[in-house]
C-alpha cells in the first residue's frame, strides 16, 4: 500500500466518484458497428411487500441465447443491512453493478457515520443504471430491482427501474427480466395485503415457478440437483436469507400445485 | 533579495516535534485494549456525535486524539483507501499493516515536508480471520509506527496508562473486565470524574462487520 491519497481532490462520502478520481472506474465503450460479443443474462427476479417488510426472490438460471449459460448463478444480493438488489440482463455488468452499489452503500456508511436513507440508495442505483445506458444501445442491458425496509417509515418499500435510470416506487410488488410479466400476473391474482413474512416467501416462490413453466429461460426449483430460487426477506431485524433447508418444501408444494 | 533565515534541521524537527506534543496533550487519550472475545477501544470523550473511534474495515477499527480535524482527514483518508483496496482487489487483501504503514508515512510526510506538524496520534486495531492474534499499531505524529501487544495506549498520558494497563491486564479478560480495566485504568491516571466515554469493540461475532459501538451505560453499572 502506498501512502494514504490525502491530496485527490475530496470526492465526499461517494465511493464511485473516488473511483472516477482514481481513474478506476468500471467505464468502457463498444466501438461503434462493433458486434456485441454475446454474454450470460440473468432472468426473473420479483419483490413484494408484505406487512412489516419485503421478499425479494430469484431464480437460479442465466441464458446465452437459448442455452443454459449458469444453473446455480445468484442474482438477489444483499446491498447492506437494510436493503436488498436483485438483477436482470447482461449478468457479467450487473454482478459488477451490484459490487459497486454494495460499497458505494458500506463508505458512505462509514464516512459520515449514518446509513443513507432507503430513497437515497434508490437514487444512487438509478444513477449506476443511467451510467450504463452507452451499454444498453449496445445491446448490453442491466435492469435491476431494489428492495429494503425504510428504518425511518418503518415500512418496507420496493423499487423498479427501466434502462434510462428511471426509478419506481411500487406499492405492491416489482419484477424484472424475462418472465417478469409472467411473474407479475401471477402475483396480480394472488397478492393480498398484510401478509405475513411466511406466505410473502412462500408466494415469491410460486411466482417464479410459474414463471418458468412458461418462459424457457426462468429456471424452476431443479429438485434432483437441489437448486432453489434465492430468497431473502428483509424486516426491522435487517436482512435474512432463507436456507434451502427452508424454501425447498415450498419449492415442492409449489410443483406440486402447478398445472 | 532577502535571505532566508537558516534554521539548522534538529532545532526544526524538535521544534516541532515540540509544538505537535503540547497539541496532543491537551485532547484527551484513548486505550484498546485485548479480552477473550475480541479488541475494546475505550476513550473519555463528553460527545456522542464527534466520534474518534470508528470502523475502517471489516475487522479493522481506527483510533485518533489530538485536533479532531486533522485525525478526522486521516480517517477518511484511511476508509477510502481500504475501500479502494478491496474494491480493485479482494476484501482479504485489506490489513491492517498495510493501512498501519499508509498513515506512518503519510504522517511522516506531513511532520517533515508542511511548515505545521498533525497533532495527532493514531491507531489502528484488527482482528485476524483465523483467530490469530490480534493486531495494534500505534502511529505517533512524526509517522513513527510501533506494534503492541495485548494493550496500547495513545495521547498525551499514554505512557501512564500503558503503566496501569501493565498491573491491570491479565490474558483472557471478558469484555465486561476489560472494560472495567480501562476504566480503572484513566481513573488512576486522570485523577478526576469523566465526562462521558465512548467505546466500541471489534468482535467475532457481529458477522463479516466486526466493528461494534458499545453502549457504555451498560457497562458502567457494573
Amino acid at each position: 500500500m502506498g501512502p494514504l491519497p490525502l491530496d485527490v481532490p475530496v470526492p465526499g462520502a461517494s465511493f464511485s466518484d473516488l473511483l472516477e478520481l482514481v481513474g478506476a472506474s468500471p467505464t468502457f465503450s463498444v466501438p461503434e458497428g462493433a458486434n456485441v460479443p454475446s454474454a450470460p443474462e440473468g432472468t426473473t427476479v420479483l419483490a413484494l411487500r408484505y406487512h412489516n417488510g419485503v421478499v425479494m426472490a430469484g431464480d437460479r438460471r442465466a441464458t446465452e441465447g437459448n442455452l443454459v449459460a449458469h444453473r446455480r448463478i445468484q442474482k438477489v444480493f444483499q446491498a447492506d443491512h437494510y436493503s436488498a438488489v436483485a438483477i436482470a440482463g447482461t449478468a457479467g455488468l450487473a454482478i459488477d453493478m451490484v459490487k459497486l452499489f454494495q460499497v458505494e452503500l458500506e463508505h458512505y456508511e462509514k464516512i459520515e457515520g449514518i446509513r443513507l436513507s432507503l430513497e437515497g440508495k434508490a437514487s444512487f442505483l438509478a444513477r449506476l443504471v443511467r451510467g450504463q445506458l452507452p451499454m444498453a444501445f449496445q445491446g448490453l442491458v442491466v435492469v435491476p430491482l431494489f428492495a429494503g425496509y425504510d428504518e425511518r417509515l418503518e415500512f418496507g418499500r420496493v423499487y423498479s427501474f427501466d434502462v434510462v435510470g428511471g426509478r419506481y416506487e411500487e406499492i405492491d410488488f416489482g419484477s424484472t427480466g424475462s418472465g417478469s410479466r409472467l411473474a407479475r400476473s401471477y402475483l396480480r391474482t394472488t397478492y393480498e395485503d398484510d401478509m405475513t413474512g411466511d406466505d410473502a416467501a412462500a408466494l415469491a416462490v410460486q411466482a417464479l415457478v410459474s414463471a418458468s413453466q412458461e418462459d424457457t429461460a426462468t429456471g424452476g426449483p431443479d429438485l434432483r440437483r437441489r437448486i432453489f430460487p434465492n430468497v431473502l426477506r428483509i424486516d426491522s431485524d435487517g436482512v435474512e436469507e432463507l436456507s434451502d433447508d427452508v424454501i425447498a418444501p415450498i419449492a415442492e408444494s409449489a410443483m406440486e400445485t402447478i398445472r | 533579495m532577502t535571505i532566508p533565515f537558516y534554521v539548522a534541521p534538529e532545532q526544526l524537527v524538535r521544534d516541532k516535534a515540540e509544538f505537535a506534543r503540547k497539541g496532543i496533550a491537551r485532547g484527551r487519550s484513548i486505550v484498546a485494549v485485548d479480552y477473550s472475545g475480541g479488541v475494546l477501544l475505550l476513550g473519555e470523550n463528553p460527545s456522542t456525535v464527534l466520534h474518534k473511534i470508528s470502523e475502517v474495515y471489516d475487522r479493522i477499527a481506527f483510533a485518533g486524539v489530538g485536533k479532531y480535524n486533522e485525525f478526522e482527514t486521516l480517517r477518511k483518508a484511511g476508509i477510502r483507501q481500504a475501500d479502494l483496496m478491496g474494491y480493485l482487489y479482494s476484501r482479504d487483501d485489506v490489513t491492517a499493516m498495510g493501512l498501519a504503514t499508509a498513515f506512518a508515512q503519510t504522517l511522516g510526510t506531513i511532520f517533515t515536508r508542511d511548515p505545521k506538524p498533525f497533532e495527532v496520534e493514531v491507531l489502528i486495531a484488527e482482528i485476524p480471520e483465523d483467530n490469530g492474534e490480534h493486531r495494534l499499531f500505534r502511529i505517533s505524529y512524526d509517522g513513527t509506527l510501533y506494534d503492541e501487544r495485548n494493550y496500547v495506549a495513545i495521547g498525551g498520558r499514554a505512557e501512564q496508562l500503558t503503566e496501569a494497563l501493565e498491573e491491570l491486564w491479565h490474558e483472557g479478560l471478558s469484555l465486561e473486565e476489560a472494560f472495567a480495566a480501562g476504566v480503572e485504568a484513566f481513573r488512576r491516571v486522570e485523577d478526576r470524574e469523566s465526562e462521558g466515554w465512548e467505546a466500541a469493540v471489534l468482535e467475532d461475532t457481529n458477522g463479516r462487520r466486526a466493528f461494534r459501538r458499545l453502549d457504555v451505560e451498560q457497562f458502567i453499572g457494573k
